[in-house]
Order: structure tokens, then C-alpha cells, then sequence
């Protein structure tokens, strides 16, 4: 067994078999995570040197070629992923392990959590590494699966609808998906993304098919106007879970409309739909950004600023694909949207383990119970501010890094308007984020019922999260020439 | 044009998704959405089908049935988890519609 | 060794910042020593650079980030008049607020904060690029806000948000034409004239207004001053540091860069820029002083009067010739010393005697004599009398005025001279000639409350008189025009 394979197996299996450990043995949810965590960090670990070093892998699994096999890929952006993935994990799981904790109490919940998180895990890695259409969807498929039944898994009222709102678009979704995977299928027989690659274009259901696709895409990254079932869900979950659905779920599916435009059908986008696609997305970070400056409520804020940023990430559509693949800016479009998910994916989980702690604090998430809580948890309300500085994309954080890059390519590529609305997503950011943070500044009232403590081993997972966002702009040279490994189309030139 | 098997399959398929499109769209008790969504997954799972049968020559290509049985596979735990959600659901809110599609409690039931 | 130094003139107030955060509250001793102490070496570090160069050095440190987006730190003699005055008055502010605030409570956070605005302030002196300068830029406007909003009262949230609410679109404005120049010419290197003419007239005049609204918040530009006079909610020493050592201070240099460095003085006149940027500098002098006479808190007077004061800086560089550039320079300095002493005196008068309104000024003269000594010297200095170090810089802005061709910046300057003696007289007339209130004898204790005071009292006085001096700002001001902008 290569070291590569070795590092694949290890990244796809260790979740999954930690999910079966854990339902098996529900008393043991927190160690079969840690050790799931040590297995998956290793294998992303080799992986990522082995990228490194010797660029992209490829793995087909029992020897079996596309388009009869399954084929296993590792780029820089699925090495980026994963990595983000495992870190962003490390740290929920490692909040989660106390309110979780197995034994205790007779909790449904403490025993479903751990299968169910790390099933999720398992199901993202595996669409990361996937390299056809179809296993995305079988990966796509559990990763949804897993989320909703995460939405409900305190079996309340309000997030048992939610979990059901959420189902409905998700079967949505992944119907469209798959019908237009069908027509492709049909159409070139093969569902190999290399493959596709150069077959795509030639036949008239093409467009109906990645029409298709990206419809139920969409509907999964809660792209406006499919937004509806995000922020009810992602507030109502418990909060390491809406750490895991806010910050990485939306990114599955955006990973893969990824792949499919820019690798599987680079040819057929037409600028008529990367312009729907960067307005969808501009009016997404408008509508978002509103109603979360409208929220009392401190998650319901932060899943709607999950609408507004993932909003933000369609951008890459009018500036770096179809035409403009080939034009120079179209490397700094693209790593600038990367960037902005993977900073997106620290940042907005740190935020909601900060959310949670203060409601473990405090008993509740509405914003005048939050008022003077930088006392009793001051690492806690850093963390958070750190975090509001990746999402408002001020430097020296991974998001303004994004920000930076797509707004020079939108300059550039003489389409300022995405710039302008980048700018005014900071602002709004800065506008619906600054009511916590000021009132978590403020003076407690004298009446106020004291905050319970937080141990500061727990306040220290969210607070490395939003230092890694942070970290990830000061030291942006490395992952973004590792984004880059193995990318099609264009090379990193004309950025200088 | 003469009707083939495959594509008296491929209109099957695509009537059926029709079908089950306008039931989800158009119920809002969620059961029956559910059941839309099975039928909408069977049309696609025809056409699937049709297109495994494109060459006659070469006689039925086994990757998409392979596709279907996976697909059928996640279809049904899908169905399963929405019913179980649904029972849950049910019980607390003594509903089977989402509380924004909820109207059976309303005096108002029946107007536009 | 040449790019070290920069890098660990940085780290001499950010490894204070960070340390401080996790220091105890009750561990005073240690907080104390490491801000001092950074703020020691710090001074070290700078005067051998001074020398260095002097004598023609140059230090570059540099770090990539993605193409085209990497920090570059470089010293030139701008960046050191700058450096040296925020190092001199970290410092002096870091000992006066040690005394100022004594056992109370959160220091240690405010303490943090404090070293990272000077942090932010020092990147922002010694950065070599656009990019560079925004990214301290942001980090300053980020790192002043806890400051602002120390006292944790409504009012302070209140002045905090205003801030923000100035300070963040200008921030965005200042992206936005960051990024248009250089989508357009690639990075831009203060150092390395880019050539911007790749932009046609109209693209480049509007970024250079994105520039102005960008940078006028921090300078404090009418209109956009708002938040300054607000900001007064906070402790003394944060007036300090927002009116002398960094946040004002900061805009103003940016002026100095965008003009001199990033547009070069041939462009602005091509362009037709630098007239109604003047001409909005001046409406702010006048403005501000106006402003400033009908206060009748101390606090709120001084504070516009910075508004008035910090604009000569933006209308010296504004005028575009070399006299004026001196002159604008040098009162950076001037201002920053006379202000400080200022500020530092209005924050006893309130701290010790409980004074705060113009009126509760009569007779403190012989009840506070030190304290009142300073702010007399601070107070005449801003009026401008010969040959105090106000003086010097509207001498020069005046010639510089003329020299430009805009004679009625003479007008402005006399007009702003009479108005700061209608609102600075009639305080110093009370302080030394009013009836006391009452004879009571505020301690002016302990000495770190009042030494700084009198260190920048003195040192306000001795820049105007020995303006003549080889190592006086005005010489450094002139050296750095010679250098770097004469054709």
C-alpha cells in the first residue's frame, strides 16, 4: 500500500468507522472521536505532503478505470478542503465533548451526536475526494441526510420543522441533481469529470442538464431565493452542530458546483448564467445581511450572515469562469473565492461555539442577556471578535486576503460592480456583527443574573479557530500556491 | 420516427417527474411531498434506465443500473428519515404540514 | 541586520500588546515594565536608525503573501519624523497613564490595546506599499475602538460607534481605490513611482477623492470630524493617543504619502486635485476653530481645535511646494507635542480638581502651578506666538502658500491665528487672572501625572526656539523635502 493510498483510506474510512464505533458504543461518543481525529489528522497530514511535493493524486479504487471504477482525486483545493475540514472538526468536537458527554444523562441526543457528527465528516471527506458526479451525489446525499437529522436531533417542535424545511429542499435538490446527472449520462456516458471534460458542449440537453445541477446545487448552498430553510436551521440546531452546518455542509455543495463549472463543463457557461449566478449571489448578500441587522437573537444573526457570505462566494462565476477562465485575473477570482470559504468555514464555526458557550453562560442566545459577558468569558467575546473580523474581511485575516484578490480581479476584469458590493457586504458585516460585539463590551447590568463559568480549555477551541481565519491571511503564500496544485485551466500568471 | 423501447421508457420517466414535480410543489402536507418525491425519483430512475439501453449494438450498459440500485438505496433512507421526521413531528405539533404551510387550525381555511 | 530592524522596531510595542492581555490585573509591576520597557527600546532602536539614516541607509523588510499582496516595511526619513514622534510620545503617554489611572480596574486590557495601537501607528509610518499602509491603517481603527469605549458607560459606546461608523466606510472607500490603482499598475511601492497614467483623468481624479474621504476620516476633514469630538467620552490618555500620537496623526500622514508618493506633486497639479483639497483643509481650519470657541468644555475645545490644527498638516502637503511640504511636516511634530502637553493637563484639571468646563478655570493658576504652566505653554504654542513652534509651521505654510501661488492661504492662516487666540486667551486669562473658587490645593501628585507634562511642555517650547537646530523636526521636515521631493 502507497503512502498515498494509505493516507486516502485513512481520510475516507476512520469517520465512518468512527460513526459505527460510536453508535455501537454510545457511551464512548468523546474517545472514539478523539481517536477518530487523530486517524483522519494523520492521513490529511501525509496527504498534504504528498500534494505538496508531488502535486495532484489519483487513485482508482481496486484498479478499476474510470468509467467503469471509482475514482479517488486529491488536488490543492480538495487538500485545502479536507485540512479545513479536519481542523474545523478538531475544534467542534472538542467543545461538544462536554454538553455530549455520554453516561451522565439519559439524553437521546449525547448518543446520536457522535455517530451523526461523524458521519458528516466521513460524508464530506468523500465528496472532497470524489472524482465523478455520481459518487458526489451519493456523497451529497448522506452529507444531507446527516445534517438534517443534526437540525433535529433535540426533537423539539421548532427544529423538528425546521429539519423538515430543510428536508424539502434538500430532496429538491438532490432530484435536480440527479436528473441532470442522468442527462448527462445519457448523453456521453460517462459521469468521470475528466472525462466529461472533454465530451461536455456536444450535445443540445446540456444546458437543461447543468441547468439541472446547479439548481439543486444551489438549493443545498441555500443560494437566494433557496435560502429560506438556512437560517431556522442552522439557529435551531444545537451549537457545535450549527458549527458543522454553517461552516462546512454549504461548502460540500459549493465544492462541487466548483468542480462541475470550472472542470466538468468549462466550455458551457455562458456569461448569461455567471451573471444570474454572481447576481443571485449579490442579492443573497444584500437580503442576507438586512435581515440579520433585523435578528434579536445572536444565532439567528450569525445564520443569517451565513446566507449573506455564502452569497458572496458565487461572485467566482462571473469572474473567473467561463470566458474570463483564460484572462489573467481569473487565478486571483478564483483563489479569492477559496479563500474566502475556507476563512468562511474557521471563522463562522468559531463564531457559533462561541455562541454556544455564551448561551451555556447565560442560558440563552437573546442579545440584551448578552450585555457585559466580555467579563465573565473574555476569551470567548475575542475569539468572536476575531471571527467578525475574518466575515467582515478586514486584514490582516484570511477573508480580507479573498477580498482583496477578488476585488483586483473584478477591476481588472472591468466589472467593478462585484468589487462594490464586496465593499458594502464588509460594511454590512460590520453593521450586523458590531450589535453583539458592543453590547458583550458594555457594562452587565447590576440586576443581571450572573453568568455561569465556562472552563478556558473550552473557551480555547473556538478561539484557535478564529486565530487559524486570522492566520490563514498573515501566512497566505503557502496554502494559496497549494490551492493551486493540480488546478485546470489557467495558471497563476498576470497577477503581478 | 419509429417508438423505441428506450424512449417509450425516457417519456415515461419524464411524465412521471412532471407528475411528481407538480405534487411537490402543490401539497403542503409533507407526507404527500414525500410521496411526490418517490415519484419524481422513479421518473428519473427510468430515464436512467433508458439511457443504459442507448446501443443496442452492445446490448445495456450496466454502470447506470448499477447507479439506479444506489440511487434507489438513498432514495429510501431519504424516505425513511423524512417519515421518521415527520412522525416526530406530528406528534408534537399535532400537524403534518411545516408550521408556515399550517392552515388546518385556521378559521380562515379555504379563503385565497 | 537592514531588514531586521524595522521588523523589531514592530515587535518592541506588539510583543507588549500581546503579552499585556495575559498579564493579571494585579500584576501592575510587570505590565509597567513591559511597556515601558518596550517602549525603551523602542526609542533605542529608532535614534540609531535616525543616524543610520541620516547618513543614507535604507532598511527594507518584506513579506509575501499571494501575488501581488505582500508587506513591505521600509524606512525613509518621512517614515522616521513620523516613528520618532509616536515612540517619543508612547512613551511619555504610557508613564502619565500608569500614574493617571492608579489601581483601576480592566489596565490590563487597556494597556493591550494601547501597544497595539502604537504597533499599528509604527506599521503605518514604516510601511512601504499601499497595501501595506491599509492594513495598519485597519488595524489602528480596530485597535482604537476598546480604547474608545475603555469607561464601558453608554456615552462611551455611544462615541465608539460613531467612530466605527465613520472609520469603516472610509476604510472601504480607501479599498476601493487601493485596489483600482493597482488593478490597474500592479503594486505600488511608495519608494518606486508607479505609473499611473494607465488610468485615464477622470478615473484617477475620483480615486484620489476616494483617497481624501478614505484618509479625511482619520485626519478629521470637515465634514467627516464628527466622531472626534464624541471620542472625548474616553480616559485622557486615550485624547493622547488619538489627537498626538496615532489616529489623527496617521490620517495626516497618509496625505503626505498619497500626495508626495503615490500621485507625486506633477500629477496632483496636472490633475487639478491639490486646489480643492487645500481649499477643503482650509474651510476645516476655519471650521474647527469656530467650532472650538463656542465649547465650553476643556475637552470638547481642544478637540476641535484639533480639528483645526491637524488640517494645516493636510494643507501643507496639499499646496504641493516645498515650503509648504516643510511647514505642513514640521507641525506634525509641533502639533503632536503641544497637543499632547495639552491634553495631558486638561486630564489632571479633570483627575485632580474635578475641573472640566472653561468656568471652573478661574484662579486654578496659583492652585495647580505646574499644571498650569504647561498648558499655558501648550496653549501659546497653538496660537502661534513668535517664536513658539507654532509660529514656525505657519511661517513656512504661509511662504509655502505663496510660493504655490494660493497667496490666500495667508489669509486663512491669519484668520486661524486669531480665532485660536479668541478661544485660547480667555482660558489662560481665567486660569492665572480669574477669582478663585475655592483655595484648595489639588495635589498635582504623582510625578508620572505631571513630569510628562512638563517634558512635552518644555520640548514644545524648545522645537519652536531651536528650530534652527540641525536634529530639530524642522531641519528633519526640510532634509526629507530635499531628499526625496525636489526635483
Amino acid at each position: 500500500m502507497t503512502a498515498s493510498a494509505l493516507a486516502l483510506a485513512l481520510i475516507l474510512t476512520a469517520p465512518l468507522f468512527g460513526a459505527l464505533a460510536a453508535m455501537l458504543m454510545g457511551r464512548r461518543g468523546p474517545a472514539i472521536a478523539l481517536a477518530t481525529i487523530i486517524a483522519t489528522a494523520a492521513g490529511t497530514l501525509i496527504l498534504l505532503v504528498i500534494i505538496a511535493t508531488e502535486g495532484a493524486v489519483h487513485l482508482a479504487i481496486g484498479g478499476w478505470e474510470a468509467p467503469l471504477g471509482i475514482q479517488l482525486r486529491a488536488d490543492g483545493l480538495a487538500g485545502g478542503f479536507i485540512a479545513t475540514t479536519a481542523l474545523v472538526m478538531g475544534a467542534i468536537l472538542a467543545v461538544a465533548a462536554k454538553p455530549f458527554a455520554g453516561g451522565k444523562t439519559e439524553r437521546r441526543s449525547a448518543y446520536t451526536f457522535w455517530p451523526l457528527a461523524l458521519l458528516l465528516w466521513g460524508a464530506l471527506n468523500a465528496i472532497f475526494l470524489s472524482g465523478d458526479l455520481f459518487n458526489l451525489y451519493v456523497g451529497l446525499e448522506l452529507l444531507t441526510l446527516v445534517a438534517v437529522a443534526l437540525v433535529g436531533i433535540e426533537g423539539k417542535r421548532e427544529t423538528l420543522a425546521a429539519a423538515l424545511r430543510y428536508m424539502m429542499f434538500a430532496l429538491m435538490g438532490s432530484l435536480l441533481y440527479l436528473l441532470g446527472a442522468a442527462l448527462l449520462y445519457a448523453a456521453h456516458g460517462t459521469l468521470d469529470i475528466a472525462l466529461l471534460a472533454e465530451r461536455v458542449g456536444s450535445a443540445p440537453g446540456d444546458i437543461v442538464a447543468a441547468a439541472a445541477i446547479t439548481g439543486g446545487l444551489a438549493a443545498k448552498t441555500a443560494l437566494f431565493p433557496f435560502h429560506a430553510w438556512l437560517p431556522p436551521a442552522h439557529s435551531g440546531a444545537p451549537a457545535p452542530a450549527s458549527a458543522m452546518l454553517s461552516g462546512l455542509v454549504p461548502k460540500a455543495s459549493f465544492y462541487i458546483l466548483l468542480r462541475f463549472w470550472f472542470e466538468a463543463a468549462p466550455d458551457l457557461a455562458g456569461s448569461g448564467v455567471l451573471m444570474l449566478l454572481g447576481g443571485l449571489g449579490a442579492f443573497a448578500m444584500v437580503y442576507g445581511s438586512l435581515l440579520a441587522l433585523h435578528q434579536d437573537r445572536l444565532k439567528l444573526i450569525i445564520a443569517y450572515s451565513t446566507v449573506a457570505q455564502l452569497g458572496y462566494l458565487f461572485f467566482i462565476f462571473p469572474l473567473a469562469g467561463g470566458e474570463s477562465a483564460a484572462q489573467p485575473w481569473a487565478a486571483g477570482a478564483w483563489s479569492g473565492a477559496i479563500f474566502h470559504a475556507l476563512s468562511h468555514a474557521m471563522a463562522k464555526a468559531s463564531m457559533f461555539l462561541c455562541a454556544g458557550l455564551i448561551i451555556e453562560a447565560i442560558g440563552h442566545d437573546r442579545l440584551p442577556g448578552m450585555k457585559g459577558i466580555v467579563r465573565a468569558l473574555p476569551m470567548t467575546v475575542f475569539a468572536f471578535a476575531l471571527a467578525a473580523i475574518t466575515l467582515m474581511g478586514l486584514p490582516p485575516s484570511g477573508g480580507f486576503t479573498a477580498k482583496y484578490l477578488m476585488m483586483t480581479a473584478s477591476f481588472a476584469a472591468g466589472q467593478p460592480f462585484w468589487a462594490l458590493m464586496l465593499i458594502l457586504a464588509g460594511l454590512l458585516a460590520a453593521a450586523y456583527l458590531y450589535r453583539p460585539l458592543a453590547l458583550a463590551f458594555a457594562l452587565p447590568d447590576e440586576d443581571a443574573p450572573a453568568p455561569k463559568a465556562v472552563s478556558r480549555a473550552r473557551q480555547f477551541a473556538p478561539l484557535a479557530l478564529a486565530l487559524a481565519a486570522i492566520l490563514l491571511g498573515i501566512l497566505s503564500a503557502a496554502p494559496f500556491a497549494f490551492i493551486q496544485i493540480g488546478r485546470p485551466g489557467a495558471a497563476v500568471e498576470g497577477l503581478e | 420516427m419509429v417508438l423505441s423501447a428506450s424512449l417509450l421508457y425516457g417519456l415515461c420517466g419524464a411524465a412521471l417527474i412532471g407528475l411528481g414535480l407538480y405534487g411537490f410543489v402543490v401539497h403542503r402536507r409533507l407526507i404527500r411531498r414525500v410521496l411526490a418525491f418517490n415519484v419524481i425519483g422513479s421518473g428519473i430512475f427510468l430515464l436512467f434506465g433508458a439511457a443504459a439501453y442507448r446501443d443496442p449494438v452492445a446490448g445495456s450498459d450496466p454502470v447506470p443500473q448499477a447507479m439506479i440500485i444506489t440511487g434507489i438505496v438513498v432514495a429510501l433512507s431519504a424516505t425513511a428519515l423524512a417519515l421518521a421526521l415527520i412522525v416526530a413531528h406530528a406528534r408534537l405539533a399535532r400537524s403534518d404540514a411545516l408550521p408556515e404551510d399550517d392552515r388546518s387550525g385556521d378559521p380562515d381555511e379555504g379563503r385565497p | 541586520m537592514t531588514a531586521l530592524l524595522p521588523v523589531l522596531i514592530l515587535a518592541t510595542s506588539l510583543i507588549p500588546a500581546v503579552a499585556t492581555f495575559f498579564i493579571a490585573q494585579e500584576n501592575a509591576g510587570w505590565r509597567n515594565a513591559l511597556n515601558l520597557g518596550g517602549a525603551l527600546i523602542k526609542l533605542g532602536l529608532i535614534l540609531y536608525m535616525l543616524i543610520a539614516v541620516a547618513g543614507g541607509t535604507l532598511y527594507e523588510a518584506r513579506l509575501e503573501f499571494v501575488p501581488g499582496l505582500y508587506l513591505l516595511l521600509r524606512v525613509d526619513a518621512l517614515s522616521l519624523l513620523f516613528v520618532t514622534l509616536s515612540a517619543v510620545l508612547w512613551l511619555l503617554t504610557t508613564i502619565y497613564a500608569i500614574a493617571y489611572f492608579g489601581p483601576k480596574p480592566n489596565l490590563s486590557r487597556f494597556f493591550g490595546f494601547f501597544s497595539l495601537c502604537v504597533f499599528a501607528t509604527t506599521g503605518i509610518a514604516l510601511s512601504g506599499t499601499l497595501v501595506t499602509f491599509f492594513i495598519f491603517y485597519e488595524l489602528l481603527t480596530l485597535s482604537t475602538w476598546p480604547l474608545v469605549v475603555h469607561k464601558q458607560d453608554d456615552k462611551s459606546i455611544i462615541a465608539g460607534r460613531s467612530y466605527l461608523f465613520y472609520a469603516l466606510p472610509a476604510s472601504g472607500a480607501l479599498l476601493v481605490a487601493i485596489i483600482w490603482l493597482e488593478s490597474a499598475t500592479g503594486p505600488i511601492e511608495f519608494a518606486r513611482a508607479a505609473d499611473l497614467r494607465l488610468l485615464d483623468d477622470t478615473s484617477l481624479r475620483i480615486i484620489f477623492a476616494l483617497f481624501v474621504a478614505g484618509l479625511g476620516v482619520k485626519a478629521a476633514l470637515v465634514p467627516l470630524h464628527g466622531w472626534l469630538p464624541s471620542a472625548m467620552a474616553a480616559p485622557a490618555p486615550v485624547s493622547a493617543l488619538l489627537h498626538a500620537v496615532a489616529v489623527v496623526k496617521a490620517g495626516a500622514f497618509g496625505f503626505v504619502r498619497i500626495i508626495y508618493d503615490v500621485f507625486g506633486i506633477a500629477l496632483v497639479a496636472e490633475l487639478r486635485v491639490g486646489l480643492p483639497l487645500a481649499m477643503l483643509a482650509s474651510v476645516t481650519i476655519i471650521f474647527g476653530s469656530l467650532r472650538a470657541l463656542q465649547q465650553t468644555e476643556i475637552k470638547k475645545r481642544l478637540a476641535y481645535s484639533t480639528v483645526s490644527q491637524v488640517s494645516y498638516i493636510v494643507l501643507g502637503a496639499a499646496l504641493a511646494g516645498p515650503y509648504a511640504v516643510i511647514g505642513g511636516l514640521a507641525h506634525l511634530v509641533h502639533q503632536g507635542l503641544m497637543k499632547i502637553t495639552l491634553f495631558f493637563c486638561a486630564g489632571i484639571f479633570d483627575e485632580r480638581a474635578g475641573i472640566r468646563r472653561i468656568d471652573q478655570l478661574n484662579g486654578v493658576g496659583a492652585r495647580m502651578p505646574f499644571t498650569s504652566v504647561c498648558f499655558s505653554l501648550g496653549a501659546l504654542g497653538m496660537i502661534g506666538l513668535p517664536p513658539l513652534a507654532g509660529f514656525v509651521s505657519k511661517i513656512y505654510i504661509g511662504i509655502g502658500g505663496i510660493q504655490s501661488g494660493a497667496p490666500w492661504v495667508i489669509g486663512v492662516l491669519a484668520a486661524s491665528t486669531l480665532l485660536n487666540a479668541a478661544y485660547f486667551l480667555p482660558m489662560l486669562y481665567r486660569i492665572w487672572f480669574g477669582e478663585a473658587q475655592d483655595d484648595s490645593r489639588p495635589g498635582e501628585r504623582p510625578f508620572g501625572i505631571i513630569v510628562p507634562a512638563v517634558i512635552t511642555g518644555l520640548a514644545s517650547i524648545a522645537v519652536g526656539l531651536f528650530a534652527g537646530w540641525d536634529l530639530s523636526p524642522l531641519a528633519w521636515a526640510t532634509l526629507i523635502v530635499e531628499r526625496d521631493y525636489l526635483p
